[in-house]
């Protein structure tokens, strides 16, 4: 690697890392309530504080900032990883129809199981709609065995999610009055309502999920020259494939979860990454792709929040003003390389 | 079969378990360029393919040295066996040399970080085939003649024992053909790389192969040293070249008959 592409990483991630690092802070201070950066760090450390401030430091916004910070990452990670295996600058969990099919499979357990009076643990959650993002997947990949044309591909995709979000919005309909509400919310992407125990589970999750990616960098960056020199170099690439695959799928599925879907950050945080970064090698992609996603959500959601507070904003009216122009640029890019 | 560092037995190779060409017998010495010629859709490529592993053989089995080439395993077939293929590659914001350094893949660690060692490599295979000038430019705006050298330059830098090459002349100018045919004499003298390679270029193959193994139909149709093949008309029957539909144009007949008997 020479001194400046040395040079160059070293400063994107310096860069990557404060922006995750303002927006963090910037998240836990504003608010409904704004609290003070002094106040924060005076209720932290337990002296002299109202016992409200706290109570909406520690038990809302605390949460809520890691799960932005983590699910962020897990987005974009799964974004760059989908775009990776099918060779597609728009692929993504959301155009795909990935994270709509997770997001059916989960609201057809949680009203199933909410009727009967059945409290659904995270844990559950992730599963539920991991089988969902497989769903998907699976048709995804079945289509991409017929039609060898990208966009057509990726029109499927969105088909799929269209299907899948008709599916849950009658189901949503007909749920309880009661669960409406959250199960509304939350199947038009929120990142409200975090509590620690989900911020647990998550992180377990993604953290494996992101070294399994990591530990892979090498055959990734061998894949991207294409099926025959990746064969070649002796990488095994249908284990390769399968490992992408559940791997992406884990990750949006547990996005999905937590969050519901959120479009457009699986796209456009690569690409932007990629262009800062100048480079495309997997090993510094992976961890610049965690980081740009979270410092996207981050910033995204603290829109979310205030632009019309006190009501609030789904996240992804904010990530789609912000990523959905990145997908405009990519493919008049894309037109131009080809020209 | 000791005296022989590439062979086949009753190879049999084809797509979706059709068979395209059955019973090839190749055998091949070390440091000896194969090249293959035959009309256009003759299986030029599905044979190099079968070869590279890269699709699965419909029969019989392929040695290098007395090794059965299905139970090698991926990466030591890695550190012996290099391909260029026609297939465009994508590269994105790779330059040339990153592109040449994907060559070294079987020889570094976990994460793939090239050593020094590796980084000298790079650049000493770079120089040999005379690609330092472009070695910071980015792969995806070269031209496709440039992009030919530089997947010559990295299966080169893979240190095979044996390439595989695809047409590789295909997009190069008199000049950089002429010189990759003697940078591929210089390799099989200093190292003893051995050679298998398809080629449009009759004149070029007459040259520099050591054997030339014909395709047409169903079986091998010729296989022999370069005097063996461009003797008499066959290389007209080969190709199907027939007097009678070029009887009205004399300059092409001329030409015609010079390649068809040499």
């Amino acid at each position: 690697m020479n001194l400046n592409r040395k040079n160059r990483s070293i400063i994107a991630f310096l860069l990557l890392g404060v922006c995750v690092f303002l927006f963090f802070i910037l998240n836990i201070c504003i608010g409904s309530v704004r609290i003070a950066l002094p106040d924060v760090a005076r209720s932290f450390s337990g002296r002299e504080s109202s016992e409200t401030a706290v109570r909406i430091l520690w038990d809302i916004r605390l949460p809520r900032a890691i799960a932005v910070l983590i699910l962020g990452g897990a987005l974009s990670l799964a974004g760059y990883l989908l775009q990776t295996f099918f060779n597609n600058p728009i692929a993504g969990p959301f155009v795909l129809g990935i994270s709509s099919g997770a997001k059916m499979v989960v609201a057809l357990v949680m009203v199933f199981l909410m009727g009967k009076g059945i409290k659904v643990i995270s844990a559950a959650m992730i599963f539920a709609a991991f089988i969902g993002a497989l769903l998907s997947m699976g048709f995804v990949l079945l289509m991409s065995r017929k039609i060898h044309n990208m966009s057509m591909l990726v029109v499927s995709g969105v088909m799929i999610g269209y299907i899948c979000s008709a599916v849950t919005e009658l189901v949503v309909t007909f749920a309880n009055d009661a669960d409406i509400v959250n199960l509304h919310n939350w199947s038009r992407g929120s990142f409200s309502g975090m509590t620690w125990e989900n911020v647990k589970v998550m992180t377990i999750v993604v953290f494996v999920v992101f070294f399994a990616v990591f530990l892979m960098s090498k055959p990734l960056s061998a894949y991207q020259l294409g099926d025959a020199y990746a064969r070649n170099v002796g990488v095994d690439l249908q284990l390769l494939r399968v490992c992408i695959v559940m791997f992406s799928s884990i990750l949006s599925a547990c996005v999905v979860a937590f969050a519901g879907p959120i479009s457009f950050v699986g796209i456009a945080v690569p690409h932007l990454v990629k262009k800062l970064l100048n480079e495309a090698e997997p090993i510094r992609m992976i961890p610049a792709c965690f980081v740009g996603g979270s410092a996207f959500c981050l910033f995204c959601d603290l829109l979310a929040k205030t632009m019309l507070a006190p009501t609030e904003l789904s996240i992804s009216t904010v990530t789609a003003i912000f990523g959905a122009p990145v997908v405009l640029w990519i493919i008049k890019r894309k037109e131009n390389l080809r020209r | 079969m000791k005296n022989y560092y590439f062979s086949t037995k009753k190879m049999c190779v084809g797509y979706d378990n059709k068979p395209l060409i059955k019973d090839m017998e190749i055998v091949l010495p070390r440091g000896e360029v194969l090249c293959l010629i035959g009309p256009n859709g003759a299986g030029k490529s599905t044979v190099l393919k079968s070869i590279a592993r890269q699709l699965a053989l419909l029969g019989g089995t392929v040695y290098l040295g007395e090794d059965d080439l299905s139970e090698m395993k991926a990466d030591e077939l890695a550190k012996r066996m290099s391909v260029v293929f026609t297939e465009k590659v994508k590269a994105e914001l790779k330059s040339c040399r990153d592109m040449v350094a994907t060559g070294r893949y079987p020889y570094t660690g976990w994460f793939g970080i090239l050593s020094e060692e590796d980084e000298r490599i790079v650049s000493e295979v770079m120089e040999l085939t005379h690609i330092t000038d472009i070695s910071e430019k980015d792969f995806d705006r070269i031209s496709d003649g440039q992009k030919q050298r530089v997947m010559l330059t990295r299966a080169i830098c893979q240190e095979p024992e044996i390439v595989i090459l695809d047409e590789p002349t295909s997009y190069l100018d008199i000049k950089y053909k002429l010189e990759f045919l003697s940078l591929l004499q210089e390799m099989r003298e200093k190292r003893g790389l051995t050679v298998i390679m398809s080629l449009h270029e009759l004149e070029l193959a007459k040259i520099v192969s050591d054997k030339i193994l014909c395709l047409k139909g169903e079986y091998v149709e010729r296989y022999g040293t370069p005097e063996e093949i461009f003797e008499s008309d066959f290389i007209a029957r080969l190709f199907d070249l027939n007097e009678k539909n070029f009887a009205g144009n004399k300059k092409l007949l001329a030409y015609m008959k010079q390649i068809g008997t040499y």
